[in-house]
């Protein structure tokens, strides 16, 4: 099996992330799926959510909304028309994307829209976090 | 002859001009540099666009149920030309050439009995063609208060320019632009929006088997569209760099001619007041001789 995969999320502004990872989760239309080295070649349509991606420093999550992912041989792109890290975000749209996603999860019937709407909440929660953390490490 | 005054107040003025064409220089190119960088950032999403459309696209070339955005709507008696220009002058013939492009098309388009709408983005190109074809222009859209150019700012024209579409206003859609070679060098260019074309030697790259999710159908579907705003904004940044590399040549050289203006001024300055001392101390000897 190969090493990891390689990983490039492209916003049409920047070349938002480029490294080689153990593995990535990306919210695809039909479900988010992870993506492992040696994947096969799969394009899929993104709805909008977060990119998990597993690598030397641990989980690190990216809010993507609009475009599409693409594996191919070893490298998985993800174009999405909005590619932010917790960094990029006001902390009160983080707040209120929280309250947007209990207000989901609580509404949710089956199991399925459940699972999205938590997901959607940890990655928010993820984001707070890793915003709060930076925002101490800013005041120092 | 001018007076010594007046060759003087004019050289003051020429000077106070070369600093400000100077001033314009410098600024025009640390933007440049920005605006460079902005373009290349912006290359990677616009180049995996195509990539990945150009290869979906490919199969659908041609057949009766493609997208309309890739097929077209059948006709081809209604265009929408997009100008995309720089709101500023002073760039030299920047304007002008991409104006200059877009009204030779519609020329000839209007030549062979076909209808032309237009849409101005930046007013310079707007304030060209209004002379001659203000009555085809549907709106004009300035980006004169847009500090940094974002991709939502192009998504906004993207956008007018598909409900103009879906609303069947126009059967096919192509964007004026300058492509960014060098800084001394940008090249007018056509490029039709809608229908969809792709660049045919690009085609041949991975023939890899993809699995598609939901299927080629649904996501070419949904990326048809994005690739409009995507177009409009790639040529946008184009354009951005074009217009400073534009402006500080053409400041450069305002800069040089001014400082050859001042040279001649000067040496005709010190000609005359050399004439005027010549002149004086020969009255002046004149008057002795007299005595």
């Amino acid at each position: 099996m190969a090493d990891g995969i390689k990983i490039e999320i492209v916003s049409p502004e920047q070349l938002v992330l480029s490294e080689t990872v153990k593995s990535v989760t990306v919210p695809g239309t039909e479900g988010y799926f992870t993506v492992m080295g040696d994947h096969a070649p799969t394009m899929t349509t993104l709805k909008p959510g977060f990119v998990t991606v597993d690598g030397d420093g641990g989980e690190r999550w990216y809010y993507v909304r609009g475009g599409f992912a693409e594996v191919s041989s070893g490298t998985l792109t993800v174009l999405a028309e909005q590619a932010k890290t917790g960094n990029d975000f006001e902390r009160s749209e983080i707040e209120a994307e929280i309250t947007k996603a209990q207000e989901a999860l609580s509404a949710a019937q089956s199991l399925e829209d459940k699972d999205a709407a938590q997901y959607l909440l940890d990655g928010w929660s993820n984001l707070m976090m890793e915003a709060q953390h930076f925002d101490i490490g800013a005041a120092h | 002859m001018p007076s010594l005054k007046e060759l003087k107040n004019r050289i003051s003025s020429v000077k106070s001009t070369q600093k400000i064409t100077r001033a314009m220089q410098m600024v025009a190119a640390a933007k440049l540099r920005r605006a460079e960088e902005a373009a290349a950032a912006g290359r990677p999403y616009a180049e995996r666009m195509n990539e990945v459309l150009t290869g979906l696209g490919a199969a659908y070339q041609g057949r009766a149920d493609a997208p309309k955005l890739l097929g077209g709507t059948g006709s081809d008696d209604t265009h929408l030309v997009v100008v995309a220009t720089a709101d500023r002058g002073l760039c030299g013939g920047f304007n002008s050439s991409i104006a200059k492009l877009a009204r030779d098309h519609i020329r000839d388009l209007k030549k062979t009995g076909k209808t032309v709408k237009i849409l101005c983005v930046g007013k310079k190109g707007y304030d060209i063609l209004r002379r001659l074809y203000k009555a085809d222009i549907v709106e004009m859209i300035s980006l004169r208060d847009v500090k940094t150019l974002r991709y939502s700012n192009a998504q906004e024209i993207g956008e007018k320019v598909l409900a103009m579409f879906e609303a069947g206003e126009f059967d096919v859609a192509t964007l004026f632009y300058s492509k960014f070679k060098s800084v001394i060098s940008q090249v007018p260019t056509a490029q039709q929006l809608i229908p969809a074309q792709f660049d045919a030697d690009d085609a041949d790259g991975d023939t890899l088997e993809y699995d598609y999710e939901p299927d080629e159908e649904a996501i070419l579907r949904d990326l048809l569209p994005r690739n409009v705003s995507v177009q409009i904004y790639s040529a946008l940044l184009e354009n951005g760099a074009g217009e400073m590399g534009a402006k500080m040549t053409a400041m450069d050289n305002a800069t040089r001619n001014a400082g050859d203006m001042i040279d001649k001024l000067t040496l005709s300055y010190n000609r005359q007041r050399q004439a005027q001392i010549t002149k004086e101390l020969i009255e002046i000897i004149s008057g002795a001789e007299a005595l």
